[in-house]
């Protein structure tokens, strides 16, 4: 049973096509690295997942509810799967514990006692209980990012999208993210990432997915992608012409 | 209720209107451009001249600034000719736009000339120019490039802002609203035309200013 | 003729005063709670609530205040009331004041990165609560310095409100000076006493400005 079903998804932006008709299945539990290109249409399929985008043709659904426009659909979608950013996107007027907590009062209406607890719960898991009180410009990059990891893990979610989320961080920070990724992975968390690292994707992912202009161009499990690849694209992708 | 508006007299009254509009434009026109020139003067005076004069330029800017536009054209014209300074209607706010608009744009400029790097002086300097040509082309114009929306958002208040020399007699556009509406007792639609006239104008004069702006800096790559 | 010292002429502005700074704090509270609403309606997804509140900026932003003055006085006068010069004058400022507010307050909101609106949606949250909760607590942030910058205009604003016979500072020192014939001294102290109440405002709107300018470049 599939959690995230993507069917005959296109997108355009003006007259450039950056979609043209994705399909794609992601089954619970399951850890999916989508590489390719920049400009292959990888992140924005991230976003469309999230409602980030408008999708011009195809559907989308997370664990039955619709990408649909309206905010009441795209909420109920969004409640369903998390997303992290590139650049963190923490609230800045906000400690990290408020950070986590935030959403889980204002959108589940969740009372602060215990938005408090999954908060630092949460914090906990990620390995930060202890800067709880701390604002996110007193973080790390790398530690900006894990409290991004607890705020989305603190609303429950089904599946996570992890749209590169260690492309804006410095090279000794990746490692403490990734991590608390392949802890995530090792949990039974459905993770559709979006990645540079093709080390940590081939180590921890189920599958890996290659995209180029925008179609899925390849699709396989870690090794037969990255050990045996079927087109002259993904072999001058990995490096391998 | 049941007042019905009207503006048949718009025809007849037309002549005088259109005299306010030129003086109108005539009191943006030089105020605009001698106000950016004096402005551009105390800016560079303020950046690199002597050192008495400094602050002389800051009381200016900062008086002129925190003080409302029709003071200073009193000021002007009922306050001066008691020192032997007598000005007719039109020279007084003409002088009183000059003015005023010298100190904002003065701090506009300024705030260009600020984000130079520091660099571009010694740039300027190390190529042999003179302090006054490396002003001129290495801070000046990338300056002015960089502030050209702040200035016209500015030359445009001023031109809104000159409507009040009505009240020393200067005959602009508002001096035309008030002696039409003492004539044809329409006050609301006099003020209207007047009003969308104005509105009119200002749109005209961003068009204008928006286009200067791309005569004076063609192609530039915007300086940041 | 009574002779007037410099005393009385001071004392006759000052107790005017009052009347330029009670009106500036009237346009000032709502002009800045119709600023408000025009804002909202400014940045709404609605595009002709969007549109409406775009052209009322342009309309006030576009004309003179005089003008809007003038169109209060005698439009309020066309609903048959009689005017007295404070509604008037109070209506076109609260009114000419908002369309300002209103854009410099939409400047800050847009000022603030897209990520927060993303990063705030994908936590499933609506625009009204992404608004309240993440956008408005750090727009209003970067809003303090120009919005005090901004009550500067309002006072010298309110100096208008003399043509159209409200008593305050300007309307006093006109009528000080018909009674002394000391042009230069009347004018003089008004232009003074104007930049009494301003400055203090204009240093605060840029000593905030550094200081926000400052911690964000701390960041």
């Amino acid at each position: 049973m599939s959690l995230i079903t993507i069917t005959e998804v296109k997108k355009r932006f003006g007259d450039n096509e950056v979609l043209k008709g994705i399909n794609l299945d992601v089954d619970k539990g399951e850890v999916i690295a989508i590489i390719g290109k920049s400009g292959s249409g990888k992140s924005t399929l991230l976003r469309c997942v999230n409602g980030l985008e408008t999708i011009n043709d195809g559907s989308i659904s997370v664990a039955g509810a619709q990408l649909l426009p309206g905010e009441a659909a795209l909420k109920a979608l969004r409640l369903k799967i998390g997303m992290i950013f590139q650049s963190f996107n923490l609230f800045p007027h906000l400690s990290a514990g408020r950070n986590v907590m935030l959403s889980q009062m204002v959108v589940k209406k969740t009372p602060k006692p215990q938005a408090e607890e999954m908060a630092r719960r949460m914090l906990d898991r990620v390995g930060l209980l202890h800067k709880f009180d701390a604002y996110p410009d007193e973080l790390s990059g790398g530690q900006q990012q894990r409290v991004a990891i607890a705020r989305a893990l603190a609303m429950e979610p089904l599946g996570l999208l992890c749209d590169e989320i260690t492309s804006a961080l410095d090279p000794e920070l990746v490692n403490e993210v990734l991590a608390v990724v392949k802890e995530l992975a090792s949990e039974g968390m459905t993770l559709l990432m979006v990645t540079h690292e093709m080390r940590f994707a081939r180590d921890v992912c189920d599958r890996v997915v290659f995209m180029h202009e925008g179609r899925v161009h390849e699709i396989g499990a870690p090794d037969t992608v990255f050990s045996n690849p079927q087109t002259p694209e993904l072999k001058q992708f990995l490096g391998m012409l | 209720m049941g007042y019905q508006l009207n503006f048949g007299w718009l025809p007849q009254y037309l002549p005088v209107l259109i005299d306010g509009i030129g003086v109108t434009i005539y009191l943006m026109a030089v105020g605009a451009v001698l106000g950016c020139l004096l402005g551009t003067v105390c800016a560079w005076t303020r950046a690199l001249g002597p050192n008495w004069a400094r602050p002389v330029v800051v009381a200016y800017v900062e008086l002129i600034r925190n003080t409302p536009f029709m003071i200073q054209l009193f000021f002007i014209f009922f306050g001066l000719p008691s020192l032997g300074v007598q000005m007719s209607e039109l020279e007084a706010a003409t002088l009183a736009m000059i003015v005023n608009l010298g100190a904002y744009s003065c701090e506009i400029i300024r705030a260009g000339i600020q984000a130079t790097p520091r660099g571009q002086f010694e740039a300027g300097a190390s190529l042999a120019m003179t302090p006054f040509e490396t002003f001129y082309h290495v801070v000046l114009i990338p300056a002015l490039q960089r502030i050209w929306p702040a200035l016209s958002s500015q030359i445009v208040i001023v031109m809104l802002g000159s409507a009040v020399v009505s009240q020393i007699a200067a005959q602009d556009l508002s001096y035309a609203a008030n002696f039409i509406q003492s004539r044809n007792f329409r006050a609301f639609e006099t003020y209207i035309v007047s009003t969308l006239i104005y509105l009119v104008l200002s749109i005209l004069l961003r068009q204008v200013l928006a286009g200067i702006g791309w005569a004076l800096f063609p192609k530039r790559k915007a300086a940041r | 003729m009574i002779e007037f010292t410099l005393w009385d002429i001071l004392r006759n502005l000052l107790l005017a005063t009052r009347w330029t700074i009670l009106l500036s704090l009237v346009s000032f509270v709502g002009g800045g709670i119709v600023g408000l609403v025009v804002m909202f309606m400014r940045i709404s997804a609605n595009k002709a609530v969007a549109t409406a509140a775009r052209a009322y900026i342009e309309l006030f932003q576009g004309t003179p205040l005089l003008m809007q003055l003038f169109l209060a006085f005698f439009g309020l006068a066309l609903l048959g009331m009689t005017v007295p010069a404070w509604l008037a004058a109070g209506l076109a400022l609260i009114l000419w004041t908002a369309s300002f507010l209103a854009e410099i307050w939409r400047g800050c909101v847009e000022a603030i990165a897209k990520g927060q609106w993303e990063a705030s949606a994908s936590l499933g949250m609506g625009r009204i609560q992404q608004l309240r909760y993440v956008i408005l607590p750090q727009a209003l942030r970067i809003a303090i310095p120009p919005t005090v910058g901004f009550s500067v205009q309002v006072v010298k604003g309110t100096a208008l409100t003399s043509i159209i016979g409200f008593v305050e500072l300007t309307k006093a020192g006109t009528a000080v000076t018909n009674a002394t014939f000391q042009p230069f001294t009347v004018y003089g102290l008004v232009a003074l006493i104007y930049f009494a109440l301003c400055w203090p405002l204009s240093r605060t709107s840029q000593v905030l400005e550094r200081k926000l300018n400052v911690a964000h470049h701390n960041h």
